[in-house]
Parts: structure tokens; sequence; C-alpha cells
């Protein structure tokens, strides 16, 4: 460390995320100070915040907040493994636990907190951990690998994200034990939190409220814990999550103000009661308050920073605002979530259902939108607390806020940009809306991941990545850039734009398409998407361009790890004669197949050799089978439940009606699959609601609900009409999926088309119901004609020896297969051998 | 692509032109080894390469489909698994995630195709 003539030295005491964040803000400013930093644990600094993840595979590297050489290249000395141990006010100088004593002109205390552990008998025993650092998540692992019952003492925030842990980490029975009335009880209502203790009880978490711990008992090792109500709890291991302790004691040792409550006390300039000494972050007691969160602690770093600069910034507050993570419940607060009437009027909305819990909390004049409360759907968290934080006036029906559908509604995109400049968008790294809009306007930026790279924004806690998304977006269209979903480098189109010009000119192939409307070769991307618009245009054989297609596409079935094949039969409505079941079974045993019932109630035929595929199918087609189009873009199945045939609840007859929809739209090619389901009641065990498209039978009729989806960011169908006929559901249905067809872009699954419509679902009921674009017949005529020319492919291929010719594996080699496929036994079948 | 590469002993014969799908590929059986085999008939050329991939060792590279990228319209062939994509000229990983593969010269005489092999 070389110290220059003149040159200022601060020291940091602490090497946690706020620390670590003054460190960083203040090199990036001024290289003229020279800097030293005292940490405590091992470890440069690291990402508490997902400190969580380090369960589901992160390492300790991956969680750093730094390269290994930063500090050095910094000229920053670092300390690991010294806690400063005094601090000398008169003489300005600290001493650490090994022995090392220096001077400084500024000192900043960034010590954090520890976990606050209750005062109960036994609390030392073994299996009982807290959760604040790397080591005590190891320590955890090691004990859990042992242990069965596991309970979190704290149903807050972190308790909560604790509970998880123990999930994660394998414990069979996990409980969260909370002293209040009710979980989460600094972010949620009553009402809220029994909600979303349902919701923690089909994750598995047994959560017990109103308990008060008397004492952890057993021998060396935890075995129970016992309550005030003479109840107990057996279990072998114990996570406190009970609050954070401010870490003050260095200070108060060296005689700087504390709270009584613990804290060590600032003003607004983050100064103690020391004039040298600055205190930031989860140790700093500001107002009376600790704001245990990150972005409060960076905002307090920016402030402390600037002051040692002598400049004018303070600290008046934070906003509390936060978003439960990773627990698999959506849980948020924000603004003002506690005001009650007569201060506001609250609008709440509750779906037990759904598991659904809403509640804003409005001004009483209706104008602005004070704070609130999500739980089960929080996807509107985000422009939610940006309207709280910028004072945007509310719309006349505010309910419209958390109610209704939420589906595409253009409002979201609208809305961001209608926010101030001065808008706090990352509040993790305070980028202001102002700062992303010059990065795309100044410097040209067009993505998130160019967003993060310039400003920052995103790359903490990550909340706002999905703001920052629509801001790009918004501003990119805001300067007139029309922002053209081009299909890759060879085609200058969107897909629809495509669909439209391979029409008018009557295009039927690729290459044709190329020459006339692309350039080079193609590729991986545009041949399958202009195959799929050729069959929605067509529909000729989809296997006569068989190089265009996807793996799957291009072989009529799905390719397998280790390179064979599957095998659906369409069984439509999940309908099924004993007869072709003997057949799928002695097919199965013939072909050596894995046969497995899926989960959309069909039977699979897997390990098929790619030169078994046109016998297996022939032999399935002699019984009367056909394609079931597992492998297209196209029709899955429609899945039916049992219905008025033999259900003492059905109201109509649901299989009848899945398998004459299933029959009807089979084969058609789409931009991604398509799945349906018919149920016979309300009951709704079909999950009609969960599909692409899906009827529920009613008293007068049938309920038809539209873009449904399943995968991994599920949403539900919502509503398109009710209580309609057959027919008119079969109407709806034609023009409905012909309008998909023709619209969406590439591997788009009609919730997504759905969400990125402008006007949402009104403007879809507007289109399909009251024809307001006039396509209506156009539509079902178009239909009609792929209906009209439906083909069961693998039947022409069956029958047509040179396109069976494409089944080999060799072309040099016909009559031999692929010697290096390879099996393992699995039960009473084969399995694919591991990668 | 008819290269002359002098170190090559050996064409190997591997099978008539028009076993082999227009724009696409199909695989050739030589000795114990799967080469895939790529007609590029767009551009009139024909590419050679080892049938596995080398992201999860699967014996499918024939069976990907083949296009060009960038200006210079580099000829690639994408894995049908995860498409990882791979020049087919120098055999390098277009995604810079996997090793190359393996790249064989080809020559086509009277409608048979032959693949060099040392
Ligand atoms: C076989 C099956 C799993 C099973 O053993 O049950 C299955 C297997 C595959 N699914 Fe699935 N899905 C199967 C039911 C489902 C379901 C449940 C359902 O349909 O009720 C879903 C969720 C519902 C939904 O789609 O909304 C489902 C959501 C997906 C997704 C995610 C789609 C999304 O929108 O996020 C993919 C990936 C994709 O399509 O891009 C996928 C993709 C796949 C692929 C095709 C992956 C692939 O490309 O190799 C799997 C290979 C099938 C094969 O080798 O034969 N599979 N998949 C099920 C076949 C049903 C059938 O009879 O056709
Ligand atoms: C599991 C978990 C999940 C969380 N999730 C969120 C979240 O979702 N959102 C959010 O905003 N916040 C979250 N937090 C809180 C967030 O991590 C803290 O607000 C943040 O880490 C505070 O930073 P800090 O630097 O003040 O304290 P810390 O990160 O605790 O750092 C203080 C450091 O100082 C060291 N130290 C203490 N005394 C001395 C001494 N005498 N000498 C030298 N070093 C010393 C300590 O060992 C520690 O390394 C979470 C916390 C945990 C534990
Ligand atoms: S969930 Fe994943 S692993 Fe299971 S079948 Fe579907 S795609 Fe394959
Ligand atoms: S196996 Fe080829 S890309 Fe994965």
């Amino acid at each position: 460390m070389k110290t220059g003539p003149g040159q200022q030295t601060i020291i940091v005491i602490g090497n946690g995320m706020v620390g670590y964040k003054f460190c960083e803000k203040l090199v990036k400013k001024t290289k003229s100070f020279n800097l030293i930093v005292f940490g405590e644990e091992p470890r440069r600094a690291y990402d508490r915040v997902h400190l969580s993840e380090y369960f589901n595979g992160k390492t300790a590297d991956d969680l750093s907040l730094s390269a290994e050489n930063w500090y050095e290249e910094n000229s920053i000395t670092l300390y690991l493994s010294d806690p400063v141990q005094e601090i000398n006010l008169a003489e300005k100088k600290v001493h650490s636990r090994n022995g090392i004593s220096l001077n400084y002109d500024y000192l900043v205390l960034a010590t954090g907190s520890g976990a606050f552990v209750p005062n109960i008998p036994g609390i030392e025993k073994e299996g009982v951990f807290v959760y604040r650092t790397i080591e005590d998540l190891e320590m955890m692992k090691a004990h859990a690998a042992k242990s069965k019952n596991g309970a979190v003492m704290g149903g807050g925030l972190l308790g909560l994200e604790a509970a998880k842990a123990l999930l994660d980490l394998g414990i069979q029975e996990t409980h969260v034990v909370e002293f209040a009335p009710r979980l989460m009880p600094r972010q949620i209502d009553s009402a809220g939190s029994n909600l979303l203790q349902t919701k923690l009880k089909e994750l598995g978490l047994n959560v017990h409220l109103n308990k008060n711990t008397s004492e952890i008992a057993g021998g060396h090792k935890i075995e129970s814990l016992k309550f005030n109500d003479e109840t107990e709890l057996k279990i072998d291991m114990l996570v406190i999550s009970a609050g954070i302790r401010p870490r003050d004691e260095l200070a108060k040792l060296a005689g700087l103000q504390t709270g009584t409550r613990g804290g060590i006390m600032v003003n607004e300039k983050m100064q103690t009661s020391n004039e040298f000494v600055y205190a930031i972050g989860e140790c700093a007691l500001y107002d009376n308050m600790i704001y245990g969160l990150v972005a409060p602690g960076y905002e307090m770093a920016e402030v402390a920073l600037n002051q040692i600069l002598a400049g004018e910034k303070a600290f008046y507050g934070f906003d509390m605002s936060t978003k439960l993570k990773l627990i698999g419940v959506d849980v948020a607060s924000f603004g003002d979530n506690f005001i009650t009437e007569p201060d506001c009027r609250t609008i709440v909305f509750e779906d037990t259902h759904k598991g659904v819990y809403k509640r804003i909390n409005i001004s009483n004049d209706g104008k602005y939108l004070l704070g609130g409360i999500l739980i089960g759907d929080a996807d509107a968290y985000n422009m939610l607390l940006q309207t709280v934080n910028n004072k945007l006036v509310l719309p006349p029906n505010p309910e419209d806020l958390i109610l209704g559908a939420r589906g595409g509604e253009a409002s979201e995109g609208a809305g961001v940009m209608s926010l101030p400049d001065t808008a706090l968008i990352c509040s993790c790294e305070a980028v202001l809306k102002s700062a992303i809009c010059d990065a795309v306007n100044l410097e040209g930026v067009t993505s998130v991941d160019g967003i993060k790279k310039c400003t920052k924004a995103g790359t903490g806690c990550g909340g706002c990545v999905p703001l920052i998304k629509d801001l790009v977006v918004g501003t990119m269209k805001e300067n007139g850039v029309y922002i053209k979903n081009v299909i890759c480098e060879h085609f200058d189109y969107s897909r629809q734009e495509l669909l439209d010009l391979i029409k008018l000119h009557k295009i039927k192939t690729y290459d044709h398409a190329l020459d006339l409307l692309g350039r080079g070769d193609g590729c991986e991307v545009c041949k399958p998407a202009v195959a799929s618009i050729l069959s929605g245009a067509w529909n000729d054989l989809i296997i006569k361009q068989d190089t265009i297609q996807d793996s799957n596409d291009r072989f009529l079935a799905n390719i397998q790890k280790g390179g064979t094949y599957s095998v659906v039969p369409r069984i439509a409505g999940g309908e099924i004669s004993p007869d072709a079941l003997i057949v799928i079974g002695q097919v199965a045993k013939k072909y050596n197949l894995y046969t497995k019932i899926t989960g959309g109630q069909r039977i699979d035929l897997f390990g098929a050799h790619l030169n078994d595929l046109p016998d297996i199918w022939e032999e399935l087609m002699d019984a009367g089978m056909e394609s079931g189009h597992a492998y297209g873009k196209s029709l899955r199945t429609v899945k039916s439940c049992v219905g008025s045939t033999w259900c003492r609840f059905g109201v109509h007859d649901s299989v009848s009606f899945a398998i004459q929809i299933e029959n009807r739209y089979k084969g058609i090619r789409s931009p991604h699959k398509l799945k349906s389901g018919v149920s016979g009641c309300v009951r709704e065990c079909a999950e009609a609601q969960a599909k692409d498209f899906g009827i529920i039978a009613t008293e007068k009729g049938w309920n038809l609900y539209v873009c449904g989806n399943g995968g991994s960011k599920p949403q539900h169908a919502q509503l398109l009409a009710s209580d309609i006929d057959s027919e008119t559901c079969i109407k709806y249905l034609d023009r409905f999926l012909m309008f998909y067809i023709k619209t969406a872009d590439p591997l788009t699954r009609t919730a997504t088309w759905l969400n990125k419509m402008d006007g949402g679902m009104s403007y879809l009921k507007n289109v399909i119901i009251n024809d307001s674009l006039g396509i209506a017949q156009q539509l079902e005529e178009e239909i009609q004609h792929l209906m009209s020319t439906y083909h069961c492919e693998w039947s022409e291929v069956v029958n047509d020896p040179q396109l069976r010719k494409k089944f080999t594996h060799f072309v040099n080699a016909p009559e031999e297969k692929d010697p290096t496929v390879a099996f393992e036994p699995l039960r009473d079948q084969v399995r694919a051998k591991e990668w | 692509m008819e290269t002359e590469v002098s170190t090559i002993i050996n064409w190997f014969l591997a099978c008539a032109t028009n076993d082999v799908p227009e724009n696409g590929g199909a695989c050739v059986k030589y000795r114990d080894e799967q080469i895939a085999i790529f007609n590029f008939s767009r551009r009139k050329e024909w590419y050679a390469t080892q049938n596995l991939c080398p992201h999860k060792q699967q014996m499918v590279l024939s069976r990907g489909m083949i296009g060009s990228t960038g200006d210079a319209m580099e000829p690639k062939v994408a894995c049908p698994f995860h498409k990882k994509t791979f020049s087919l000229i120098t055999g390098e990983c277009l995604n810079a995630e996997e090793c190359a593969i393996k790249t064989y010269p080809v020559k086509v005489q009277d409608g048979r195709v032959y693949i060099g092999v040392e």
C-alpha cells in the first residue's frame, strides 16, 4: 500500500454487500484515497440476497460480488478473517484482531447485522442454526443430510426463505413456527396471511401461528420444540429466523451513540455521533429505523460517499416495498401496505380457489395509490410500486389495477412510458428511468443485457428486469424505430408478413420463398418457420420438403436421447378400445419399446429405431390407428373427462365432444403446438382451463376458454364465450384457431400470443365474436380448407416406398440400424442409456 | 466441396448423389465410423463431417438442418438435439461452446459421391 503525500485514508469495517458497494462507488468516482477494508468473514463480499441459491447449485464463487483480483486492481487493501476489535476515536485509529493498527481520516462502519437469537433454554444445542452466511449454510447442509424433521422459528420474509431452503435440502417434514398471529407480519395483513398459509401447505410447509417457544428440548442434540401452550413439535433441526440484530458492539465500545434496541445512530448524512465516522447498511439506525434490505443500504453508501467528497446528498428514509422470491408463491407488499379506512379507501380482491389475494389502498379522493399487498399473483408489483412512488394519478376505476383480465392489456407498455424521468426503476443500483432511456437513445442499446452492462440496472435483485424490457421497447418505439420482428438474418419479415406474401405469390416451396423474399441459404430458424407457414397456407404433405423441417417433423417422430424415436398414435379424447390397447402392447413388445401413459391422456412408445418407424406404423395402422402428431407444431390432444355418460355430476357428454373436436382439428399445422380439454362440469377434471382452448359444460351449453398454457410459465385460459351451443362453440373455435395460425410469431403459444396482443382479450373477443375485422367468414373458409385436406402423414409414408427409404440410418447400408443406440434395463422395460 | 487435398490417399465411395436429400444430409458407414454427408444443392456443394455431435455425444449430425450464416455465408449444420451449429468447412462450433468436429473432403463424379479418408 502506497500512501501518497497528503493522501487521505478511508477505512471500511465490514466487507458485506453494503461495504463492498461503498468501495465500488468510491473507486469509480476517485482513486485519490487510500482505501482499506477489514472483513470478518473469510471470503470477499458476496451476494447475501441470493444466499439460498447456494442450495440450488450456486457456488460461493458464483455468489461473489467481485472478481478475485478486483481489490488489487483498484489498489484497495483488503484484510479478510480479521475483524476490527477496537476503535480509538480520539486518535482516529483502529486495531484488528490480527494486531494491525491503522490511522484513518474517515471511518465507515458497514458491519451489517447478525441473526437475532432469542434467549430460550436449549438454544445452544446441536442442530440449531441461523441463516446469514455461507458458513451457516455449509453447516446446515451437513446436518440436513441426517435430519428428517425441521422447523424454522420465525415466519417473516427470511424465515420463509429459510423454510424453502429446508425443503430444498430434502427435509421430509418442514414446519414454520411464528409467534405472531400471522405470517410475514411486517408485510401482509391477516387475510393475506391466511391465503399464504394455504398456499404454503400445498408446497409442503406446515405453519404454526401464535406459538411461543418455551424450550428447545433434547439431550446434546435438539429433539423437540416445547411451546407455552403445552404442545410440542418433534424436530431434529431448527433454523432461527426471529429477526436481525444490528452489529453495533464495536461502535458501542468506542463510545458512539447507539439505539436502545440496537443500531448505530446516524443523521441524514450517515454520520454517527463522531463526525469522522459514518455508518451504513444494516448496522445503521436512521430515524429510529433499521433498514434490513440492500437497496436502502446502497443508497446509504452513496450518501456517505457523497458526504466524504464534500457533496450535499442526504438520506431521507427509503421505500421498504418487497417481493418475496424463491418460495413458489408470489408475495409482495409496497408503499403504505397497512393503512386502513378511514385514512384511505381499500379495495380487496380475493379468489381463494385460485389462491390470489390482492389489496390496494387508495387515497380518499381516489386519486393516488398509497400501497398494497399482493399474494398469489404479483405480476403487477413493479407497475403498482411505480404508481405509488411517482404519485401517478389513478385511472377512474382503480380496481382495474388488480382485477380483470391481466391478459395482454396494452396499458403495460404505455404505463411504463408514462412514468416521469426521475422514476427509480432499479432500486438496488439506483438507476432512474432517464438513465435507461438515455442508454437507448444515446448509446444505441437495444436489449436488457445491454442495459445491464451500460447502467448496472437489473443486476441486483433482478426484480426490475421486466420493467427495463418494457422501457427499452417503449423508448425504441417512441423514437419511431419500428421494432420489427424479423424471422432471422435470411428474411426481413415477421411471420405474419411472410405468410401474407407466401399466399399472395402462391409460393409452395421453401426454395422459392428464399429466392423471392429472402437471401443467403437459410438456416435452422427460418426453415421450420417457413415450413410451418407453408403448411398453414397449403397443407401439403410436410415430408415432401423434409429437410426444412425440424428434426421431429422431418422423421414424423420425436427424437430421443440416444437417437431413437417415439411413437404416439392418436387416441382422440383419451378414449381407447381394448382391441387397440392390445395391438399397442403387441407392437411395443415386438419392437422392444418402452411404454408410458403420457400427461396428455395417451400412450407413448419410446426407443424406436429410425429404420423400424415405418414398420411400426404399418402395424398400428392395420389396426385402425393414425398419427397423433406428437412431433408436430399442431394439435396434440383434446383431453376429456368421462362426463355425463358415466359421471354422476356430468351435465354433457364431454368425451364425445372432445373426440369430435380432436378429429376436426387434427393434423393442422400452427405456429406452436395446440392443446385442448373438455370437462363435463365445473369440477373441471379435464383441466380445460390450462389449455390453448378449453371447453367446460354448463347447464345451458358450453363455456369456451382460450389461451391457457401449462409449461414453465403457466397461465389460465380466459373466458371467450359462455353458455353457447356446440355449433357456436365450433364456429368460434374455427375462427380463433385460424386467426392464431395466421398472426402468431413462430413458436409462440396462444397464451404468449394473447399477452402480446394490443387490446388483449377484449380485442380478441371482438374479432372472434363480433367480427370487428370483417374476416370471420374468411377465417372459417381457410380452416375449412385445412381440415378438408387432412391426411395422416404416416399412412402416406407407409404406402410410398420412396418415402419409406428416408427412414434409414446408413444410406450405404440401409438394412443396418444405428449400432451406437444403447438401452439399459428399467423395471420391466428398457430406457435410453445416460449421456 | 471439390477441394484437392494432397494428403488424401483414399477416396471412399459413399453413395449415389440422389441417395442424399437435397439441401439435407444422410449418414454413411465407413468401417466402424459414421460420417455425415451433406448435399448442399442450393450451392451445388457437398460436405462431410463426423456424425457424432460433441455436445452430448449423439450420432445425429446427419439429421441436422443445414444453412449458412453471416456475410461470408459460412455453410453450417445445426444439430437436431440442441441446435448447436458447426461450420461445414472448418468444423468449428459457431456457438463457440463445443469443440470442433472433424470434416472430410468430398468429390462427386458421374453421380457418385466419394469421401476422402486418410
Ligand atoms: C410425452 C410427454 C410427457 C409424458 O411422459 O407424459 C411430453 C413429452 C415431451 N414434451 Fe411435453 N410432454 C407431454 C405433455 C405435456 C404437457 C401436459 C399436457 O399436455 O397436458 C405439458 C404442459 C401443457 C402445455 O403444453 O401447456 C407439456 C409441456 C411441454 C413444453 C412447454 C410448452 C410451453 O408452452 O411452455 C415443451 C417444450 C416446447 O414445446 O417447446 C414440451 C416438449 C416436450 C418434448 C416434445 C420435448 C422434445 O422436443 O423432445 C417431449 C418429448 C416427447 C417424446 O419424446 O415423445 N412439453 N408437455 C407428454 C405427451 C402428451 C401427449 O400425449 O402428447
Ligand atoms: C437469506 C437472506 C435473504 C435476503 N434476502 C433479501 C432480499 O430479497 N432483498 C433485500 O433487499 N435484502 C435481503 N436480505 C438482506 C440483505 O442481505 C442485507 O440487507 C445486506 O446484506 C446488508 O448489507 P450490509 O453490508 O449492511 O451487511 P452484511 O452483508 O451483513 O455485511 C456486514 C459484514 O460485516 C462484517 N463485520 C461485522 N463486524 C465486523 C468487524 N468488527 N470487523 C470486520 N467485519 C465485520 C460481517 O461479518 C459481514 O461480513 C437477505 C438476507 C439474508 C440473510
Ligand atoms: S417435462 Fe421436460 S423432461 Fe419431462 S417430458 Fe417434458 S420436456 Fe421432457
Ligand atoms: S447433442 Fe448436439 S447439440 Fe446437444
